[in-house]
């Protein structure tokens, strides 16, 4: 991971700082890495500084004129190997909030195979100066390959089966809304654990906040080491989300079937769907979240998806406040020679 | 030309010694070995103190790329790297382009390597035509053209019934079936070890077991049919403890440890560089259980030889997202300085055990000459400087290819010097070796 | 560390600042207050409540965070984000006389900054500006319509407002360089 090089300053402490001890750390007002790869690299404090600056960045959400200068200048690019319509324009309008230029660049997979490479694509927008690089790839780890290789800050918005950072971010925000709060929090998250990269970023977040998280799935989709991660596993969902206050579910994606997981979608719903009746098990005030898009009647039902205790339509507005907080927090640290 | 390699540290297992003796080298042969030989003519080469005396190491798993492969290496660099490395022979795989499952591709292969004049170069040929699974390659012809054993290594060979055809036949030349052991349906699209990092990482996971179940295959089949299998690149423990048992009943099986497999573990693609494609190879590096089961393995004798699968890939090739990155990486010159450092000097295993695992048995498995310091045996010979300081640089590296992830890492022992048919072939700048 | 201004004339000044908007703007109609974080924000409010003292009328307040539109934030020579807080202005601005409230004024890039924040809410019929403490050095052409006390200082300087909303005690102290 990339520290950033930060100027000095005289109200600035690095982390390299000793101070002696009766002068009390600053606050921390900036996120102390170049690129965002993952929850995996920051600490809870730095999750807590992006979720107040994101409380910030959705009030600019409010305005008539939903634009401030702050990112002027700046060109941001979404590069994106995997189609995504959500998350890609979520970015592109927290882009242009922030007042940056920003150039969706969509790679088809026949493109790929006619072997035009990530390294190559990058290197080729880098000699045009991004400040960012905005990246979703279906392999684990590309953020990381461009990180060593690209000059421009990196974002990760989905990694094969890594991590999904700004999801996890945004869910966060999501649940701290509606609860005032992350810690001591059941959280039941259902589905495939095995190849969901949201997955693999809430339980690090919730983790690091001090949330209680349950995972759920089919015993052919729990990944090893489940239980190192600091959460509790269980094959049957009514365990999980018993008392539960928030219920998150997973994309079931339909290409499982054929990798023999389980043996039908009708069978995965009757065992591990969200029904309102295993809702019913949850908190009365409880919240059931999706990342989307949703397979209606494959991991949930329409009603629970569409009833009053659903907030995934409030999944979707905050992912522009809290990716606008992400690439605040990180141009700002940056050290930016390109900018004129 | 003679020459005599007086007053030396000679590590010779085969003949039981370990000690200073003179050897007496008499054009491509041993002439004699001995206290206070005559030196009778001989160029005398006073060996320096420290250093170690040993017949050649052979390493029996070397990718050389060629033919068809160039880029990543060839015939001339591969041994090149071999005698840097302190091989004076390797046996080479068939996995090139063409395949090595016909007489012209061996005999491409040992003419390029007597062009080159290094090390010796020993032709492993395939089991199955185009190495596809389906059909016994034409294996007579291949012995009589050179090859000294038969694999599909890259993939196990595809069926049981193959592997029995196989076993039955190789047995009539005395030759081993080589075993890449790996159960194609539980690897899957696997990248890495199925483990907790790899889960974390998002990699998707090949299990130890898939080695186990196909290395159980084989050692049943060869019990079955009294030929000999070798299982190449042994990773797990589930593998060791099903050889261990083979060798138990009696089958003929041996097996192979490679240097990274009892040194490193899957912690090193998460952390210091996240996704280095200079960890990935297949077997893939796994867990700290498995690794100290290799250990444990040559310590006991399970373990029969020390080979590299020496993997070279051009950087462009590596220098891509981890699932997309071929598997594996270079070993020719980084075996003999982990082995030292790792093995030795930690006290895990002397001397005379590393030479029984580099040099006499890869001779005995493959029926070649070589792995003793007999007189009349060839002239092969390794001089190990076992306390040189050695720090590995991936851009210093004789091969073609740099793909190790031991870049940047420093090891106590290396190689001296490299003596292949009596004419020295290399040299070790930093040693002062006399040669 | 000298203080320029304790709580007694820190307290002077903003009751002579309320009576001088009174009198420059002829009433309060159609005027409202913004305060620019941090510092600015207390200080309006004080303001405030002195003008319901003296005319008796109620004066809306709002509260301005300009960081995202700092000209310096973004760059080498920052060094550090600083910390974005809520704009909270719960009235329309369009058509109104604000008078924007900082407590110092400096190089003018922070006033800039507020006009710029505040064009992006509405167009006010006019802007005013109220700084506790000028202390000069203007890179741009700013200036404020009402002050509480000049204080010369150099560029090694610094102007530190301590008000008692934030830090627990009323003082403006000027530090010099270490």
């Amino acid at each position: 991971m990339e520290v950033a090089q930060t100027a000095a300053s005289p109200n600035r402490v690095s982390p390299n700082t000793v101070l002696p001890d009766h002068v009390a750390a600053p606050p921390l007002t900036a996120l102390r890495h170049k690129h965002l790869l993952g929850i995996a690299d920051l600490s809870a404090e730095e999750i807590v500084l992006i979720l107040d600056t994101a409380e910030a960045m959705k009030e600019v959400g409010r305005r008539t004129i939903k634009k401030v200068p702050t990112l002027r200048g700046r060109t941001v690019i979404n590069l994106f190997f995997e189609p995504s319509t959500r998350t890609r324009t979520s970015f592109e309008i927290a882009e242009k909030r922030l007042s940056a230029d920003t150039l969706n660049v969509a790679i088809a997979s026949s493109s790929v195979v006619k072997g035009e490479t990530l390294v190559d694509t990058a290197m080729n927008l880098e000699a045009m100066s991004p400040s960012m690089i905005v990246l979703r790839h279906a392999s684990s780890g590309a953020c990381h390959l461009l990180s060593r290789i690209c000059k421009a800050a990196i974002v990760n918005a989905g990694d094969g089966m890594h991590e999904h950072p700004t999801q996890a971010l945004l869910d966060a925000f999501t649940i701290r809304e509606r609860k005032g709060r992350l810690k001591g929090l059941k959280v039941a998250i259902v589905g495939d654990l095995l190849h969901s990269r949201v997955l693999r970023s809430n339980v690090l977040l919730l983790t690091k906040l001090g949330a209680e998280v349950w995972v759920c799935a089919p015993a052919t989709l729990i990944p090893p080491g489940m239980q190192q991660m600091g959460v509790r596993v269980t094959t049957k969902v009514d365990e999980a989300v018993e008392g539960a206050d928030v219920i998150m579910m997973l994309r079931i994606q339909l290409e499982r079937m054929q990798g023999g997981y389980f043996p039908s979608l009708r069978e995965y719903f009757t065992t591990f769907g969200m029904t309102e009746a295993r809702v019913q098990r949850a908190k009365p005030d409880a919240i059931i979240m999706h990342p989307g898009p949703i397979n209606r009647g494959v991991e949930i039902a329409s009603e629970v998806a569409d009833g009053s205790a659903s907030v995934i339509l409030d999944q979707v507005a905050n992912g522009v406040a809290v990716r606008m907080a992400v690439l605040y927090l990180l141009a700002g640290g940056t050290d930016d020679e390109t900018v004129a | 030309m003679k020459r005599l390699l007086r007053g030396g540290r000679v590590v010779d297992p085969a003949n039981g010694r370990d000690g200073v003796f003179d050897v007496l080298i008499d054009g491509d042969r041993i002439a004699d070995v001995g206290k206070n030989l005559k030196a009778d003519g001989a160029e005398v080469v006073d060996v320096p103190a420290g250093l170690i005396v040993c017949p050649g190491f052979i390493d029996m798993h070397v990718h050389l790329r060629e033919p068809g492969q160039e880029h990543k290496e060839t015939v001339a660099t591969g041994v090149a790297s071999a005698v840097a490395g302190g091989f004076t022979a390797v046996a080479c795989m068939p996995n090139t382009k063409p395949v090595n499952d016909n007489a012209g591709v061996t005999q491409l292969i040992l003419q390029k390597a007597r062009e080159a004049g290094l090390a010796r170069v020993y032709p492993i040929g395939a089991v199955s035509r185009g190495q596809k699974g389906e059909e016994l390659a034409d294996i007579a012809e291949l012995k009589a053209a050179g090859c000294v054993a038969v694999t599909d290594d890259g993939l196990p060979v595809a069926t049981a019934i193959l592997a029995r055809r196989a076993l039955e036949y190789t047995s009539m030349f005395d030759m081993p079936m080589i075993e890449h052991c790996e159960d194609q349906s539980l690897k899957g699209d696997g990248v890495a070890h199925e483990g907790p990092v790899a889960a974390g990482l998002g990699l998707r996971g090949i299990p130890g077991v898939a080695e186990a179940i196909t290395a159980g295959r084989d050692i049943l089949l060869a019990e079955m049919t009294g030929g000999r299998v070798h299982i190449a690149h042994m990773s797990a423990w589930t593998t060791l403890e099903a050889v261990r048992q083979g060798k138990s009943r009696g089958v003929k099986v041996t097996c192979e440890v490679c240097p990274h497999h009892f040194t490193l573990t899957d912690d090193l693609l998460a952390s210091p560089i996240a996704y280095d494609t200079n960890t990935k190879m297949n077997p893939p590096l796994r867990e700290a259980r498995d690794r100290d089961a290799m250990i444990a393995g040559i310590v006991d004798g399970t373990v029969d030889v020390i080979s590299t699968d020496h993997a070279p890939h051009h950087y462009d090739e590596k220098n891509v997202e981890f699932d997309r990155a071929p598997f594996g990486i270079v070993g020719l010159e980084t075996a003999v300085s982990i082995t030292l450092d790792k093995l030795v000097h930690t006290g895990v295993i002397g001397l005379p055990r590393m030479v029984e695992l580099m040099s006499v048995n890869p001779a005995k498995i493959l029926r070649v000459p070589g792995g003793t310091l007999s007189a009349g045996a060839p002239a092969d010979i390794t001089i190990l400087a076992p306390d040189l300081p050695v720090t590995i640089d991936r851009t210093k590296l004789v091969s073609k290819s740099k793909n190790t992830p031991y870049h940047g890492w420093s090891f106590k022992g290396g190689v001296a010097a490299t003596i292949v048919g009596g004419k020295v072939v290399y040299v070790n700048p930093a040693v002062e070796a006399g040669l | 560390m000298p203080v320029v201004m304790d709580a007694e004339r820190i307290s002077r000044a903003l009751t002579r600042i309320a009576h001088e908007i009174l009198e420059h703007n002829r009433g309060l109609s159609n005027l409202s207050l913004v305060g620019v974080r941090s510092r600015g924000v207390p200080i309006a409010q004080r303001i405030a409540a002195d003008l319901r003292k003296i005319a008796g009328e109620e004066i809306a307040v709002g509260a301005l965070d300009i960081t995202l539109y700092r000209d310096d934030i973004m760059g080498a020579s920052a060094g550090v984000a600083p910390l974005v807080r809520k704009t909270e202005i719960p009235f329309s601005i369009d058509g109104r006389t604000i008078v924007l409230v900082d407590d110092v004024l400096y190089t003018g890039r922070t006033t800039r900054a507020a006009l710029d924040a505040l064009t992006d809410f509405g167009r006010p019929k006019s802007i005013q500006l109220v700084a506790l403490v000028d202390r000069g050095h203007r890179e741009l052409p700013i200036k404020a319509d009402y002050v509480g006390k000049n204080v010369p200082t150099s560029r090694e300087e610094s102007v530190q407002v301590k008000l008692r909303e934030l830090d627990g005690v009323d003082e403006v102290v000027l530090q010099g360089k270490e």
